[in-house]
Order: C-alpha cells, then sequence, then structure tokens
C-alpha cells in the first residue's frame, strides 16, 4: 500500500491540531515541574547563592546588607588565619581518613563475610548489623553519651576486668575524645557501607570465582584479582559518599562534645554552628559554609573525574 | 593428594563455625550499647550506675516509662514529629514523582540543564545551607511554624527522590507509553492510571527514605522552632536529656522508646529501604 499524499486542504488543521499538542505538553511540563522546581529554588537555589553574598558582610541576619557592612574578603582571610578554623579542617580530615582506613574495609570484610558463600541465617545476620544505622543521630549520641562517660558502661566494664584501671573521661580528655567519637561514628555507618558492599557482591557473577578456583587460585588470589576488581564501582562510590559524608558530620558530634573540649572535636560544621550561627555572625558563617561547599565541590567534581567516569559510561550504557 | 569427601564436609563446617564465631562476637559487641540501654530502663538509676550492664536485681522499674508516657510534653513532641514526617513524605513524594515523570518521559528543550540543576542540589546537604535557610525562612514569616521545617526539608530530599524515581520511569518500556497514547490515555493519565501504579516499589523506597529523614531531623527543628511545643522528638529527646539528665534511667527510657518505633519500621520496610539504598541492586 502506498501513502496517499494528504490533500492540501487538511493541512490548516493538522496543523492546528499539532499546536494544541504542543501547547498541552508544554502546559503538562509546566504543570508538573514548576511546584518542585519553585520549592527547589525557593530552599535550595537561593540560600545557596545567598550565602556567597552574605559571606562579603560583616552582618547579625538583622537589618540590611548595606554598604558600611561589606567588608569584601575580610571574613575568608580572618576564617583561614583563624587557628580553631585550621584545626577543625584537620579534625574533619581525620575522620575522613580515619573512615577510609578502618570503617571501609570493615564494612568490606563483613559484607564478603555476610554476603556470600553459604550462611544460614543471612538475612537475619544483615538486619542486626544494620540496625545502628537506622537509629536518629540524637538517639546514637545520648545512647553513647552514657557509655563513654567517666561512670558509664566501658570504664565499669574495663574496670571489672582490669583491678587497676583508673576511669577515663573518654569524651572530656582532649587527647581522647575525636578517637572516641570516630568510634561512634564507625558503629553508626558501618552497616549502610556493607550494604552497599553486598548490593555490589550481588552483581559479580559466580562463576568467574569458581572458575578461577578450578585453575588453582588461593581464596586471597581470588579476592585480590577477580573479586575487588569487579567491585571497583561499588568500592569508588563508598570512598566518594564517605568522604562527603565525613565533610558534612554534625548532629552526632554536636551532641556528643559541642565540639570540645577545648576545640578538639571540633569539625567544619560545628565550626560554623558556634562561630556563625549561636553567635550570629551570619556573614562570617557564610564564609564558612561557601569554604565547605567549595571543599565539597572540588572533591566531587575531581573525584568524579579521575575515578568515577568509567562507573557513570558504564551505567550509561 | 584429594581430601575425602569426610574431610571436606568437616572443612566445611570449620569455615561455618568460624563465620558464626566472627559475626556473632562482633553483633554481641555491637548490641551491648543497645541492650545496655533496654537493660537500664528497667532498673533504678542506683542499680544502673553500680554495675551498667546487668539484669533487673529488684523489681522492674515501670515507672521509668510511665514518667515518660503519661507526660504531655512527649506526646506533644511526637505528635510533631508525626506531622513533620507526614509532611515530608507525601508532599516530596508527589513533587518528586511529577518531576521524575517530566524528565523521563516527556522529550523538550532544556530538559537536561533542568535536571542537571537538579542534580546539582545532591552537593548540598542542609548543614552547609542551614544559614541562609534560616533566614529565607524568617523572611517568609515560617518561624515557628512546622511547614518552616516541612518545606526545606522536602526541597533538599527532592533530587534524591527524582534521581531514584527518573531511574524506575525510564524502565518502563515506550511501547505501554506509546499504546495507551493511541488509546486516546492523555499524559496526565498515562501518569496517574498506569505509571504511577507500576511504580509502586519505587515510591515505597522514596517514601521510606523521606519517612527516615523527616523523623530524625535535629538541626532544622532547632533553629526554626522556637516554641518548645512544637518541638519534634529528638529535640525532645535532647530537652529530656538536658532536665533529667542526671537520671540515666529515665533518660535511658526516652532513648530505648525512641529506638523501638525505628527498629520496627526498619524491619517492616526493609526491603524498601535496601531498594532505596542501593538502587535496587541487593535482593532479599
Amino acid at each position: 500500500m502506498t501513502v496517499l499524499p494528504l490533500p492540501h486542504t487538511v493541512e490548516p488543521q493538522l496543523v492546528r491540531d499539532q499546536q494544541t499538542t504542543q501547547f498541552n505538553k508544554w502546559l503538562t511540563i509546566a504543570l508538573f515541574t514548576i511546584p518542585g522546581m519553585l520549592l527547589f529554588i525557593l530552599f535550595v537555589l537561593i540560600p545557596i547563592f545567598q550565602s556567597v553574598q552574605f559571606s562579603l558582610y560583616r552582618w547579625d541576619g538583622f537589618g540590611g546588607l548595606t554598604e558600611e557592612n561589606y567588608v569584601e574578603f575580610g571574613n575568608y582571610t580572618r576564617l583561614l588565619n583563624h587557628d580553631i578554623f585550621q584545626s577543625a579542617v584537620s579534625h574533619s580530615l581525620l575522620v575522613i581518613f580515619g573512615s577510609l582506613m578502618i570503617q571501609l574495609p570493615l564494612a568490606l570484610g563483613l559484607a564478603l563475610l555476610v554476603g556470600r558463600g553459604e550462611l544460614p541465617g543471612r538475612k537475619w545476620l544483615r538486619t542486626i548489623l544494620f540496625i545502628p544505622y537506622v537509629f536518629s543521630e540524637v538517639i546514637t549520641a545520648i545512647l553513647w553519651l552514657y557509655v563513654l562517660h567517666p561512670n558509664g558502661l566501658i570504664n565499669k566494664m574495663m574496670g571489672s576486668l582490669l583491678p587497676d584501671y583508673n576511669s577515663v573521661g573518654w569524651l572530656g580528655d582532649r587527647n581522647l575524645a575525636l578517637i572516641a567519637i570516630f568510634a561512634v561514628l564507625t558503629w553508626k555507618y558501618f552497616g549502610f557501607f556493607m550494604l552497599l558492599y553486598m548490593a555490589g557482591l550481588q552483581g559479580i557473577p559466580q562463576d568467574l570465582e569458581d572458575a578461577a578456583r578450578l585453575d588453582g587460585a588461593q581464596e586471597f588470589q581470588v579476592l585480590r584479582f577477580i573479586t575487588l576488581p569487579l567491585l571497583g564501582s561499588t568500592i569508588r562510590l563508598t570512598i566518594f559518599l564517605s568522604v562527603l559524608g565525613g565533610f558534612q558530620q554534625f548532629v552526632l558530634v554536636w551532641v556528643l562534645t559541642q565540639g570540645g573540649p577545648v576545640n578538639s572535636t571540633e569539625l567544619i560544621a560545628t565550626y560554623l554552628y558556634k562561630f556563625g550561627i549561636s553567635r550570629f555572625n551570619l556573614g562570617y558563617g557564610s564564609a564558612v559554609a561557601v569554604v565547605l561547599f567549595l571543599l565539597t565541590l572540588v572533591f566531587s567534581l575531581s573525584y568524579q573525574r579521575l575515578f568515577m567516569r568509567q562507573d557513570f559510561e558504564y551505567e550509561a550504557s | 593428594m584429594r581430601t575425602s569427601a569426610r574431610q571436606r564436609s568437616l572443612n566445611r563446617f570449620a569455615g561455618l563455625g568460624l563465620k558464626y564465631i566472627i559475626l556473632l562476637s562482633l553483633i554481641a559487641v555491637m548490641m551491648v550499647p543497645v541492650a545496655t540501654a533496654v537493660l537500664g530502663s528497667l532498673r533504678t538509676t542506683g542499680e544502673f550506675l553500680a554495675q551498667p550492664f546487668g539484669l533487673p536485681q529488684r523489681e522492674i522499674q515501670w515507672q521509668n516509662y510511665l514518667g515518660i508516657l503519661g507526660d504531655d510534653a512527649f506526646w506533644r513532641a511526637f505528635l510533631n514529629s508525626v506531622t513533620i514526617t507526614f509532611g515530608v513524605m507525601s508532599l516530596n513524594l508527589v513533587l518528586a514523582s511529577m518531576l521524575a515523570f517530566v524528565f523521563s518521559r516527556i522529550e523538550f528543550k532544556g530538559r537536561g540543564l533542568l535536571f542537571n540543576i537538579l542534580s546539582f542540589g545532591l552537593l548540598f546537604p542542609l548543614v552547609v545551607a542551614i544559614l541562609p535557610i534560616f533566614i529565607q525562612v524568617r523572611q517568609l514569616n515560617l518561624i515557628n511554624s512546622l511547614w518552616g521545617v516541612i518545606l526545606p526539608l522536602v526541597a533538599f530530599g527532592l533530587p534524591g527522590s527524582v534521581i531514584i524515581l527518573r531511574g524506575f520511569f525510564k524502565a518502563i518500556p515506550r511501547e505501554l507509553e506509546d499504546a495507551a497514547y493511541i488509546d486516546g490515555c492523555s499524559r496526565v493519565s498515562f501518569f496517574l492510571y498506569i505509571l504511577i501504579p507500576m511504580a509502586r516499589p519505587a515510591l515505597a523506597a522514596v517514601a521510606t527514605l523521606q519517612i527516615i529523614s523527616g523523623w530524625n531531623e535535629y538541626f532544622l527543628p532547632l533553629l526554626v522552632l522556637n516554641d518548645p511545643k512544637l518541638w519534634p522528638l529528638p529535640l525532645g529527646m535532647m530537652q529530656f536529656q538536658g532536665q533529667f539528665g542526671t537520671n540515666w534511667s529515665s533518660v535511658m527510657a526516652y532513648v530505648t522508646i525512641l529506638m523501638i518505633p525505628a527498629i520496627v519500621f526498619y524491619i517492616f520496610a526493609e526491603k524498601y529501604i535496601v531498594t532505596g539504598l542501593t538502587g535496587g541492586e541487593l535482593k532479599g
């Protein structure tokens, strides 16, 4: 059957039809995107751009931004020269380093242990190991406040095990508080990373590993040369999330120590709250927020470019 | 040399036994703080301080719980938490599914740009922008209103939800959509009557993640809600701890009361939480 050419008289009708469908399409687009985008612009985009603007003023949050308040990059130079801010950055980096070196390997080890092979009750074990992640930060922090207290669980237990043990104020000691906080962070978050690793492991075909074993590969060789490389995209993702999470850590630390004692557990976000918000230095606080944002942005962009590109390409295909 | 079948099954059991020993001892260590809270809440503070980890020696101290559950402040905080959580979940679900529909199913100029702007939001946790959000909320006269908590939380949750839903919507075959349109279905009815019912698992995953985020939020209510009558449970818990901090048993009872719904919710919604967090890769 051949397609008959349409008579010329039909064309205006067709054009009008096309116009109404075009109109309907744009109406749908507008109705469906405007409410969500409006909320997003109002509470995410505008605040972010305002941060940049506020950071150039010495401003307590009341009254307008005036020319007398304008300090150009004054907040930034003050901030970068503030020793407490410098140590807050280094504490944040330490927490991130610890997460990468201890938390992620622990989560990976557990995922390998629970996630594969014969293991009756696997589902229950996974469920229980994930439980700390479901508690809110506030519950977690208050629970650990009492566990780490000088008269708390850990000290009492150590005391009954070791006769000469002296109680330690884990959160009150400048040298121990950050370590104690790191332990709590690990307790709370390893389950999340374990879950991601388990998901990744399920994507690895078992035959590949079996084939290697048949060829005489030892277990650790299978792990080193087959399992881990195939888990690469998941590992890269968990490193990414772990670093971002480390920069953004706030509530747990705030409830446990408020950044103390003597700023020894100050992280970037607690510094922002303490020196920006609670002292009504909104301009200064905005400068902290912008620095924090730039740190995350530079990290995300360069990390994605350097390490995660292949993962995205793989996903897109 | 070939190992005998007997030897092999022995090895298998030894391996399994070792796995269990490692896992169960780890779980034991991990669960001690949780068990301490539960056990502590059933005893007097004196007993608790003398022996933090132990069974009640005297009668069970239910009054630790009754004191909290009989207090209006607790139920007010509970109601505020429910309101915030429900508001965040429903609003996020509606707005995110509409956006995800447009981003996955309708082609138009500027779609990529719009989607990129939205995804850009993933880089900002609430903590970073908390200051200007506070000012924005103040400008909109939403200080001391639960909306001042709900709306920013919804906005910050949108990028993640849209990305999860868009993936699911995209996976629904094009032919289905074409068939629906040929049958005279409009875009909106395709969305409402075909896409949404089909995407129920993804919607449930998004809903559970939003429920968790609304229920647990602490920072935003801390800034936006000055009136203690409006405080949700995380702030109520902090206030209680501040007031009765030395009464360890009562604090542990409060902690236990808040842990129970979290665990119950988690057990029921585990499938969806796991789907949401791992992008649907991990199966039970």
